[in-house]
């Protein structure tokens, strides 16, 4: 493809007319697990499909294009990604992670990798001084979500570069609530960025995935080199469904965010509700944090209802919305956290963090707006 | 899902079932058995893949609840569909179908169904005493496309439902160009509508699929017979892509048909251009007829260029547009109907029917469409 400059047309016409023999306007499907060679120590470029597939490269290459980075890598989940990522540090290293972050990696970190040596320490990102002192001689990098899971506090992701240059720390930042439609952290001086693509790059609830984007060649390379190693990768089908997906992002990713704002409002005015948690919200603290480095406020909130009982009716009497984890796809999903997504941090830790069991999390889809909100009040009363 | 009667963006995204019973699984899982356990040697809801699959029934519900049918069947192809919507008629019988209309219709209607013993008369359907004027005796059904393909031409559904009613004459309606959500056939009293879901309802250019859908239970028994008995049946996987591809069309269509209207406009305006056909520009003729019966202009437009020095260069230097017949994907798709989707017409029949060799066909993306015109013109510039 050539001709396109937005990135909104680049995205559509990912693998079109890369499939020179015969045109095709879809990028094939190579299911192929191995390749065969010209002759003794020649190559194709493809040897062997977990170190290279050419569906895989189409949807790598978007990825990188997509956030603005130099290599793109697919995983299996983004559970894969991390666990690829977090394989370049070594034992005795220190990471430090926001602490209103997804309960897996939170398990990730607490119940594998301390196992390896490798420590974690959770701070308010939010509060630049907690970041700085948090550092230590063995910290190696910094793993931020913004906005959080599920308070979607908004961290500041330029000031945070600033820091991490200035301690020579790796900014990682996964981007899975926003995409890159809407915050693009290379820009903002992150090194590298991670997705689950099972969330709004797949958006339809139907693969798992996962994303590392890095920045510069070299770290591009030594990530390569852990997926190829630890073979964590996506396969060709679903490398296909993704890049098929990544063609709808901009029209999803703006409908979840008129959705979800319509929503976050309806909420407010509700008396059994009695906070919403919403960046799209004037009086949400990360409000104008958002709008500096953020093009859109995403499809993701949280409510807290008036008791546990409260939250329970509403996960048992809603019909449109599914009571489900995860989030990012067309259809509306709607998640208990305590029990969920983040039932893998201890309780005490949780209650400090607020997330009660009457705080919900929902994944606002791109359904009429007016069927989810009736769906609502029907379930809240 | 409920019960509840919901808007068309939610349908298109829970469409009939939107959770697999035994798992809740928020996709309905892709079932690849072609045949299926007879517990206690009864035979359940699904026997054998060709009679009936859970992953096509999906896409099946889906396009009976978007056209308000009572049920929908799904084909390999849209040619497919066709095929099997024509088999309603017998040997011995008559069609009346549009004079300007898809190649692959046009050459189905008169090279495959005459051997068969089903004879066709092409006429202008927006001239109804044309259309009164072709029925005989043996005439069982009206064949119909609006907007017609390429040329626009916009035939009054509710006047022809009238002409057919009164004379116990099936209509069949192709509504590959609109979908149900901007026309919806059968409210307006046409017993079949067929879709190429390789367009618009699939949406990605990446699946072949042909539905058809029907408010009558008698033709809905009958099309469901003869979908069993021919066996062209749409697969499981291609049955799951097509679904997920229904999720987004409302989406798509509406930036697609965004970017159709801003094109349509300045190619109106450039001067290499003699004419645009689309129902969205203040002077297109049928304007009012077709606002009467569908609620939008569409994502497909053609233009006629002044010099046909002119087409072969235009084709070479655009560089966003994919060149290829087929319409309705993500992608913008730049159509010279004379040598692609109108091949299979003979020369002769083109020439009367209007489609010159200057005539070329855009089906409009939803790529930024600012990429799209700094594409065409640039195309267009240096004649």
């Amino acid at each position: 493809m050539s001709g396109a400059q937005s990135l909104e047309s680049r995205i559509v016409h990912l693998g079109v007319g890369r499939d020179e023999t015969t045109g095709a306007i879809s990028f094939p499907i190579y299911p192929s697990a191995t390749y065969r060679h010209p002759g003794v120590g020649e190559s194709t470029g493809f040897d062997y499909t977990r170190s290279g597939n050419p569906t895989r490269q189409i949807l790598e290459e978007g990825l990188a294009t997509l956030e603005g980075g130099s290599r793109g890598l697919a995983f299996a989940s983004g559970m894969a990604a991390l666990t690829t990522l977090f394989l370049h540090f070594s034992s005795g290293d220190h990471v430090i992670v926001s602490e209103d972050l997804y309960g897996g990696t939170y398990r990730l970190l607490e119940q594998i990798f301390a196992k390896l040596g490798i420590s974690a320490s959770y701070v308010d990102t939010g509060d630049l001084t907690a970041v700085t002192a948090a550092i230590t001689p063995q910290s190696r990098a910094l793993l931020l979500e913004t906005p959080g899971n599920p308070l979607l506090g908004v961290s500041d992701i330029a000031a945070l570069a600033g820091i991490c240059r200035q301690h020579n720390l790796l900014f990682c930042v996964d981007n899975t609530f926003l995409t890159p439609i809407l915050q693009r952290p290379l820009d903002l001086g992150a090194d590298v960025v991670i997705h689950s693509g099972t969330k709004y790059l797949g958006g339809h609830n139907d693969l798992c995935s996962g994303v590392l984007v890095a920045k510069d060649v070299a770290l591009g390379e030594r990530l390569y080199f852990l997926q190829n190693a630890t073979g964590g990768v996506l396969l060709p089908q679903d490398c296909w469904l993704l890049i098929r997906s990544l063609k709808t992002l901009t029209l999803r990713m703006e409908r979840h965010c008129q959705n979800a704002q319509q929503i976050a409002r309806w909420l407010q005015r509700q008396p059994q509700v009695t906070a919403v948690y919403y960046p799209g919200l004037e009086d949400h603290p990360g409000h104008e944090l958002s709008k500096k480095q953020s093009s859109g406020f995403g499809g993701m909130l949280a409510f807290r209802v008036a008791s546990p009982e409260l939250a329970r009716q509403v996960l048992k009497k809603i019909e449109l919305i599914s009571f489900a984890e995860s989030l990012g796809g067309v259809e509306s999903l709607l998640t208990l956290p305590a029990i969920q997504t983040h039932g893998d941090i201890p309780e005490a830790e949780r209650e400090r963090r607020g997330i009660c069991a009457s705080l919900l999390r929902f994944s606002v889809g791109i359904e009429n707006v007016d069927d989810l909100i009736a769906d609502l009040e029907q379930a809240l009363n | 899902m409920s019960d509840h009667t919901y808007r068309t963006a939610t349908l298109l995204v829970h469409q009939g079932r939107d959770r697999d019973p035994a798992t809740g699984a928020s996709t309905i899982p892709i079932y690849l058995a072609s045949t299926y356990h007879h517990t206690g040697g009864k035979s359940g809801e699904y026997d054998y893949a060709r009679s009936g699959n859970p992953s096509r029934d999906q896409v099946e519900e889906a396009i009976a609840l978007l056209e308000g049918g009572v049920r929908g069947f799904a084909y390999p192809s849209g040619m497919a569909a066709i095929g099997s919507a024509l088999s309603l008629l017998s040997s011995g019988d008559h069609l009346i179908a549009p004079d300007d209309l898809y190649g692959g219709s046009w050459r189905y209607l008169s090279q495959v169904l005459p051997a068969n013993g089903i004879s066709a008369t092409f006429v202008d359907q927006t001239d109804l005493d044309a259309v009164v004027a072709a029925i005989r005796p043996e005439t069982k059904a009206i064949f119909l496309e609006t907007p017609s393909n390429p040329l626009f031409k916009i035939v009054d559904l509710r006047a022809i439902a009238a002409i057919a009613r009164e004379r116990g004459l099936l209509t069949l309606l192709d509504n590959t160009f609109m979908t149900p959500l901007l026309q919806r056939p059968l409210d307006l009293g046409i017993d079949v509508t067929i879709h190429s879901a390789t367009k618009f309802l699939g949406g990605h250019s990446d699946l072949l699929a042909g539905l058809v859908t029907t408010a009558d239970p008698t033709l809905a028994k009958r099309l469901k017979f003869f979908q069993n008995a021919f066996g062209a049946i749409l697969p499981p996987f291609d049955s799951f892509l097509l679904s997920r591809g229904i999720k987004t069309l409302k989406l798509r269509l509406e930036a697609a048909q965004a970017n159709a209207q801003i094109l349509a406009e300045r190619l109106a305006a450039h001067p290499a251009v003699s004419r645009v056909y689309y129902p969205g520009l203040p002077d297109f003729a049928a304007r009012n007829l077709h606002f009467s019966q569908a609620s939008g202009a569409g994502a497909i437009l053609s233009f006629e260029l002044k010099d046909q020095a002119q087409v072969a260069p235009l084709l070479q230097r655009v560089k966003l547009p994919i060149i290829a017949p087929s319409l309705g994907g993500v992608e913008t798709i730049l159509t010279h109907c004379w040598s692609m989707s109108h091949a299979a017409i003979p020369v002769v029949t083109k020439e009367q029917l209007g489609i010159r060799e200057t005539l070329l066909r855009i089906s409009a993306g939803i790529e930024d469409v600012e990429d799209l015109w700094e594409d065409l013109e640039q195309g267009l510039s240096r004649g």
